[in-house]
């Protein structure tokens, strides 16, 4: 028996409801006191195309989706064809006999196959028959053993949740124990991979999207305006449902290039600002990027990757706006660039984002992905770190009467000048995106314009000092040391445990603040490293480039994928295992 | 008394002889000292162009923006502090080429604030091509061999999207351009303001001459500001015909009067301090 450890995927058309039942699934799970990761894949589409969802379960924390699978629910034909070879030879097979089959050799002996009628026992449950996925929540219970009660509770929180007629639920519990029967009926024997439900430790669960909005309502963002782009939307919605209770104010612009706009005129102002957006979106902002570097503005752009160029894979995974980003917009200005690698990172690192922001009077990009911004992780709430709040340099009233001669723009010795804000007597001045001197007149002198591109880089010099070195995390004395940024880390996480298990000692460093590089300690790393892999989620390796430009260093190998998939710890453990 | 001098700059004026906006610069400041708003309160947005040079000339809170985006930041000021007045300024490039569509969902918003284009019929600033409200044939460097289009309609399209004040001025015209201006600053919700605009340098064909023999006053033909009907007919008339004052003004809610969380202080005067959000994470269990 493989008690509460064990992987659940479910597939199905668009339309058939497999993100909604996943993600009640993964909800389940955490209410049985277990700790969950989940992945979804679906196309862009709002009907037709192929959707799966999985999720890992454990009672320890789970920090990528794991492979293979033990339970497949199958929806249709597809899913038994497109799935059957990321099957444990133990797994269990449920498909759908309205319209799938399973031909003979297609499963071991070992696999067990049940053929259920989802549709024909959502319909005699009185319910529809989009019930089929309520259906296939009951049967996986099923399978595992567990009882009805979870299934039945998330039931209902997913239909008050969604407004819906109390009876939809009722109809929707019967579907679902309609599935669960059948299945109980069906077993021979008791299922291999089973759920004990355990006591609650207090865990949430939160996709790291879910975690950066309230990371930054939590640091006093209160303005956000935004124009939806996959993977970043689930932000803009959390912001915009959250507005009234929070006191923010959310604007759905008309394009991107009025989302970074209005954000940047709100942190002129003194608020905590911020945008999000996609690659394509950012490409939109690149200009007023560069503005908020020469205005000096404070804002936070969240720019959640998808494979590219052009549209891409709008719902798939990437890593690949990294040099994109580091180098967005005309000219040179400093700029803080930072990567966060899981949920709880995502949580603190926004923070610090808006922290960095003002102190630097700078644009902040924070990089996610499809991977870590759609994919759900059990924490615990204590994990979740609070940064305490630094407002920057401002000035105030009192400070402009008695300085009468008010320099928005003084050269200081971090390069950093104290603001005055829009409303405060005695600070008026021009916010400049021409080159300026001290006073923010516009100015083309050769000597000024030199001296405040340089006033300009001494903040990112001062930046370089505040943002924390990265630290290596796992085995010391490596055979290999992977470097790492954003979503690959949980990947990474799951492959080194693994490979410890089979007597390997690897260690990894997450470099999350990407600008300014910290390249003294990875020369470090570098020097102390046996054997170095750059693990990637695109084709050219792009941190790769960076290190090299920043360090002069290579490394021995790189681990890339660029197929829209994210890592999965069993393909690094393989490559790993070459490598050595 | 608050005057002109209050709200100017140390910075030298460096447009051309007889440029338009050395009209509307002091008909600018004369409606805010008019008016009582005191430098400090007010934000003023620029474009990029030969009107947006003006950032450096005003003494209060001057945000010189990039070509086009006036408005987006315009919006994020009035948002982020709406007791401040928002003024922003851009010229007929910024505003009807490279930034059309802010202005229409401007438009839209009716979010508090006044929107004065600097229109002379022309990109002066990169030497004098055609800009969407140059007239159809004229003869520029970009279209050497006249322009193909239509020229673009501002106060018409003002009006049908929902901007609750557009009026059209004169440069040749300090007093009624700068009683327009005022009228549009006094205005609750988004205040448009098409200033026809000489540009002796490079239009030589839109001169003063040729306005004069254009230009009359709604306020002497009978006009009804607030009929929508008129305001329509107004503005779409043929260009031998351009109506100068308040072609449209009504009363509508704000865009900030339609956020809950601005109805009680300004954005930027919230604590960000002790925001406790332990409960909602509790939803995620």
């Amino acid at each position: 028996m493989d008690e509460n450890n064990f992987n659940w995927k479910i597939g199905g058309e668009a339309g058939y409801g497999i993100l909604s039942i996943g993600a009640m699934f993964s909800r389940a799970m955490l209410r049985a006191g277990q700790c969950v990761f989940d992945y979804a894949e679906y196309p862009s589409l709002i009907r037709g195309g192929h959707n799966t969802y999985e999720v890992s379960v454990s009672p320890k924390p789970v920090y990528a989706v794991r492979r293979p699978i033990h339970v497949l629910v199958a929806l249709n034909q597809q899913a038994v064809d497109r799935h059957v070879d990321e099957l444990a030879d133990d797994a269990f097979i449920l498909f759908n006999t309205d319209n799938a089959k399973v031909g003979e050799g297609v499963c071991k002996p070992s696999q067990t196959v049940i053929g259920i009628p989802f549709e024909e026992l959502a319909l005699k449950s009185g319910a529809e028959r989009v019930s089929r996925n309520t259906v296939a929540l009951g049967a996986s219970f099923g399978i595992l053993g567990a009882g009805m009660q979870l299934a039945k509770e998330v039931i209902e929180l997913n239909f008050s949740l969604k407004k819906k007629d109390a009876q939809v639920a009722v109809v929707n519990v019967a579907a679902a124990q309609a599935g669960y029967d059948f299945v109980k009926k069906q077993l021979k024997k008791p299922g291999r991979y089973s759920l004990r439900i355990q006591s609650k430790p207090g865990r949430i669960i939160l996709a790291g999207n879910d975690a950066l909005a309230w990371g930054a309502i939590k640091a006093g963002c209160n303005f956000f305006s935004a124009y939806p782009m996959t993977p970043a939307t689930s932000i803009l919605h959390t912001f915009a449902a959250q507005a009234p209770k929070y006191n923010l104010v959310v604007k759905h612009t008309e394009d991107e290039i009025s989302a970074i706009g209005c954000a940047i005129g709100a942190g002129y102002c003194g608020v905590r600002s911020m945008t999000a957006t996609s690659g394509g979106g950012f490409a939109l902002m690149t200009e007023s990027l560069g503005m908020a570097g020469m205005v000096e503005v404070p804002v936070v752009i969240v720019e959640s990757m998808r494979p590219g160029p052009s549209t891409g894979m709008p719902t798939w995974t990437g890593q690949e706006d990294l040099k994109f980003i580091l180098s967005a917009s005309q000219s040179e200005f400093p700029r803080i660039v930072m990567a966060p690698g899981d949920v709880e990172q995502s949580y603190q690192y926004i923070q610090s984002a808006f922290n960095l922001a003002e102190k630097y009077q700078s644009p902040v990009v924070v990089i996610m992905d499809k991977y870590i911004s759609a994919s759900h992780k059990s924490v615990d709430p204590s994990d979740l770190k609070n940064i305490k709040i630094e407002r920057g340099q401002v000035v105030t009233e009192n400070e402009l009467a008695d300085s009468p001669d008010y320099l928005r723009y003084v050269d200081t010795a971090d390069g950093v000048s104290p603001r005055a804000l829009p409303g405060m007597k005695g600070g008026m001045h021009v916010a400049n995106s021409d080159e300026h001197n001290e006073r923010g007149f516009s100015e083309e002198d050769a000597a000024e314009r030199a001296r405040m591109m340089d006033k300009r880089y001494k903040k990112q010099a001062a930046m370089a000092k505040e943002i924390p070195a990265p630290e290596i995390e796992g085995e010391s004395h490596a055979e290999l040391t992977l470097i790492t940024w954003g979503s690959t880390r949980g990947a990474i996480q799951e492959a080194v445990a693994m490979l410890r298990d089979q007597g390997h000692k690897i260690n990894f460093l997450q470099i999350a603040y990407v600008s300014p590089f910290p390249a003294e300690k990875v020369k470090d790393v570098f020097k102390h490293a046996k054997k170095v892999a750059i693990v990637e989620n695109n084709k050219t390796g792009q941190l790769a480039g960076w290190l090299r430009e920043q360090t002069g260093l290579s490394p021995d190998f790189k681990i890339l994928k660029y197929d829209g998939r994210p890592f999965f710890a069993h393909e690094l453990v393989a490559t790993i295992k070459e490598l050595l | 008394m608050l005057n002109q001098k209050d709200y100017t700059s140390s910075y030298t004026p460096t447009w051309c002889p007889g440029c338009g906006n050395f009209s509307i610069y002091p008909a600018t400041k004369m409606a805010l000292a008019q008016l009582g708003i005191e430098p400090h309160r007010v934000a003023m947005v620029f474009d990029i162009g030969c009107s947006s040079n003006g950032s450096n000339f005003y003494h209060l809170y001057s945000f010189h923006s990039i070509h086009g985006r006036a408005l987006p930041v315009a919006e994020g000021v009035k948002l982020a502090n709406h007791s401040l007045h928002v003024i922003a300024d851009s010229g007929d490039g910024g505003a009807y080429g490279e930034g059309i569509s802010h202005f229409v969902h401007s438009c839209r918003s009716n979010i508090d604030m006044t929107y004065l284009v600097h229109d002379n019929h022309l990109y002066s600033l990169t030497k004098g091509q055609a800009s969407p409200t140059s007239n159809r044939g004229m003869k520029t460097k970009s279209t050497p061999y006249g322009i193909i289009d239509q020229s673009f309609n501002p106060l018409a399209t003002a009006i049908i999207n929902g901007a609750t004040f557009v009026a059209q001025a004169f440069s040749a015209d300090i007093p009624g351009m700068t009683e327009i201006i005022k009228q549009a600053i006094q205005h609750r919700g988004f205040a448009f303001v098409n200033i026809l605009q000489l540009c002796p340098t490079f239009n030589k064909i839109n001169t003063l001459d040729w306005y004069k023999q254009r230009v009359y006053k709604l306020s002497e033909a009978g006009h009804d500001s607030g009929n929508y009907t008129q305001a329509v007919t107004a503005a779409t008339q043929p260009s031998e015909k351009l109506p100068l004052g308040i072609l449209y003004q009504i009363h509508k809610p704000t865009y900030e009067e339609g956020i809950p969380s601005l109805s009680q202080m300004p954005l930027v005067q919230r604590s960000v301090d002790r925001i406790d959000i332990t409960e909602s994470l509790k939803t995620y269990n």
